[in-house]
């Protein structure tokens, strides 16, 4: 399955046959080619250590749910990182895109009295043109895409909070509709949110996008070589605007399971959301050089976060400590992915 | 106070913005001086520009300035760790010939020696909100006693549970122990009778009644993902401790998913208008109201008196700086404590 992320002009080859190497070798080119295989064994490693060492309450499927309703914000930015990430460029306006999306939202339904589903959709296209800004941004004027979007998470922040009077929406005022992504139903005797469904839809819809789909096949060809992708004849400024496009309109979505979980509308919402969409990105094993990795890795990264805070969090261990574990797992995956390049080098 | 509070996680951000910010500033700190050379100049520097909190006290500075015929300019850092924006802002300010500087100092120590240059520069310096440390560094103090409003709460959960075996989690800013983080927790515990040994450190007790803590971020989001660890770390809390309403509000969202609305009492500090709702829909028990717009309108009132006549203010004995009240609010009154109910906090609240 993974071959299919990495189009064929893309990677060369190893040069050695993976039997004639080492079982370490035969490892690293099982990662190099299986970009999932990594996080995965990380992931399952971890929920068995914490299944061990805290017990029942952390298996609980109670908490399975809550640790994925955890995560769903992160992981649905971490999608909209993911697509930027494979073109080889990075995002730190995803966050501000969400929360002026979700700000529109409420103060559009609440304030302005436009009917819900109306500012629901109005959220979610302010996310897609933010994210055109985005793109403009790096194919018309090409500007470096850390430069660009450095300057629109300032620009949007501040649009945010001069719109919202830095004013929050509380939870009572929020239309049902608005709030709905947070309802849940019973799964098996669990609290399944209505989000946490919606997302797993949207990472299977965006991996479907990226490995069945042409456009999926010239965004990995975009972000492994810009250069070679263009002389291959493909319209490189107008995939990338694509991307960027539809990483703001996946933001406007976030913006509303954001609501959801919350409850209110919040300007101050969602503050670290650029670093922690990066951090599952990374940690789901998709190289920041670009064209090589895969969305659902980023799935992976945002639930292995979430299970060591959980893990942590109910075993007592004080709250630093769940920054340092995540520090130490952005390290190690990013050496992991040097490790793997290797191989094909 | 401690929604204002940033992460440091924003750093990325605050560079940009910082860098932005400091030259449209610098600009406009130039550009301005050559008019309005009659009316005194005042500088407020908050810690951020997106908070209600901070939104409210600008206002009401800007409010007093207008009627005192003063001409006020205001600056914001970006968050907690933001001291260098202020340090830049309170230069600006000196270098524009400014009176007073009215500050809510982002770091309680790292701004000092910035306020020493003013203050040997022949401006006076009176903090807002936050209290500096050593709070003799400025020539005033103007903010809420948050000890007291901890105690307040402390109290009023004391009275509330009466009957009942507490089961305490509390909700705090962040792992930093964070000056306003301290006061506030060990000000609740200390008002419910709980011996909160080191008095200056957050997290040391060792007291049965409390069965849990996690840090917020003091917003709701933190709040939520905090109280739904705690209730799964423990299902039988009864009373929740938040460091704001913010992460009240969405420490109550995990409650009522949890369907255990009816079991648990949260109480808060703050006195936003979001916040006063919530105590008159009972899902905040009850909550201690600060009162920023009067912490800013006195600050530029006092340096609108001593730019006339060189006067200085008085703190008010026994604090070290003027304390510009709290009061508690509840619909839920418990003998013996004075409390306000929830529409006289509607009348009163910010943001």
């Amino acid at each position: 399955m993974a071959h299919d992320t990495v189009p064929q002009h893309a990677t060369d080859p190893p040069t050695t046959r993976p039997e004639q190497r080492g079982p370490l070798a035969r490892g690293q080119a099982a990662l190099h080619t299986k970009p999932l295989l990594g996080p995965l064994v990380v992931l399952l490693l971890a929920s068995l250590f914490f299944s061990v060492w805290v017990g029942s309450r952390f298996s609980d499927p109670l908490n399975i749910s809550l640790i994925v309703q955890q995560v769903q914000i992160i992981g649905m930015v971490g999608i909209a990182q993911t697509l930027i990430v494979l073109t080889a460029g990075i995002d730190l306006s995803v966050g501000a895109i969400t929360v002026l999306a979700s700000v529109v939202m409420g103060k559009a339904a609440v304030d302005q009295g436009l009917p819900v589903p109306l500012a629901l959709l109005l959220g979610v296209v302010i996310g897609g043109v933010c994210g055109g800004l985005n793109g403009v941004l790096v194919t018309r004027f090409r500007i470096p895409p850390f430069i660009a979007t450095l300057g629109t998470l300032s620009v949007f922040s501040a649009l945010t909070l001069f719109y919202s009077r830095s004013e929050t929406i509380r939870a009572q005022d929020v239309p049902p509709l608005l709030s709905w992504p947070g309802r849940s139903i019973d799964v098996l005797g669990t609290d399944v949110t209505y989000s946490s469904l919606l997302m797993i839809g949207c990472f299977a819809a965006v991996a479907y996008l990226l490995r069945g789909t042409a456009w999926g096949a010239h965004l990995h060809a975009v972000g492994d070589n810009r250069e070679g992708a263009r002389l291959s004849g493909i319209r490189t400024g107008r995939v990338l605007l694509s991307v960027y496009v539809v990483a703001g309109l996946i933001c406007g979505l976030a913006a509303w399971f954001l609501i959801g979980r919350i409850g209110s509308v919040s300007p101050q919402a969602g503050e670290n959301l650029n670093l922690q969409s990066i951090t599952a990105v990374v940690i789901g094993g998709t190289s920041l050089f670009g064209g090589r990795g895969h969305v659902l890795g980023t799935l992976l990264g945002s639930l292995i976060v979430g299970v060591f805070s959980s893990g942590l969090a109910l075993s007592g261990v004080d709250a630093l400590w769940q920054v340092f574990t995540v520090g130490v797992l952005v390290i190690v995956a990013v050496a992991a992915d040097q490790w793997i390049r290797k191989v094909a080098a | 106070m401690a929604h204002r509070v940033k992460l440091r996680h924003r750093a990325l951000a605050v560079s940009s913005a910082g860098i932005g910010l400091t030259l449209l500033l610098t600009s406009c700190g130039n550009g301005i001086s050559g008019q309005g050379d009659d009316k005194p100049i005042v500088g407020l520097v908050t810690k951020t520009d997106d908070n209600p909190f901070y939104v409210k006290m600008r206002e009401g500075a800007q409010k007093k300035a207008r009627e005192l015929g003063v001409d006020l300019r205001t600056f914001a850092g970006k968050g907690q760790a933001d001291n260098d924006s202020q340090v830049k802002a309170i230069e600006n300010l000196v270098a524009a010939g400014a009176k007073g500087i009215l500050i809510t100092p982002a770091d309680s120590g790292a701004i000092i020696p910035a306020i020493d240059r003013a203050r040997k520069a022949g401006v006076m310096v009176i903090a807002l909100d936050s209290p500096t440390e050593p709070a003799s560094a400025v020539d005033a103090t103007f903010a809420t006693d948050n000890r007291l409003a901890g105690r307040m709460i402390g109290k009023w959960a004391k009275g509330r549970m009466a009957g009942q075996r507490p089961r305490i989690a509390l909700l705090d800013l962040s792992s930093e122990q964070v000056k306003v983080d301290i006061l506030r927790n060990q000000g609740f515990l200390e008002g419910f009778g709980i011996d909160v040994r080191d008095p200056k450190r957050i997290g040391d007790e060792r007291d049965s009644r409390i069965v849990g803590r996690e840090v917020t971020g003091a917003n709701e989001e933190g709040g939520r993902d905090a109280m739904e660890k705690l209730l799964q770390k423990n299902g039988s809390i009864n009373l929740v401790y938040t460091i704001n309403e913010p992460a009240a509000a969405g420490a109550y969202q995990a409650i009522k998913a949890a369907g255990k609305q009816k079991d648990i009492t949260i109480v808060s500090i703050d006195g936003g208008c979001p916040g006063v709702k919530n105590v008159a829909s009972g899902a905040i028990g009850a909550t201690s109201m600060q009162f920023p717009v009067k912490m800013a309108a006195e600050g530029v009132a006092a340096a609108a008196a001593h730019a006339k006549d060189g006067d200085k203010p008085s703190a008010s004995s026994g604090h070290g700086f003027t304390n510009t009240g709290v009061s508690l609010i509840t619909d839920t009154p418990v003998s013996g404590l004075e409390s306000k109910k929830s529409d006289w906090g509607l009348r009163h609240c910010w943001g």
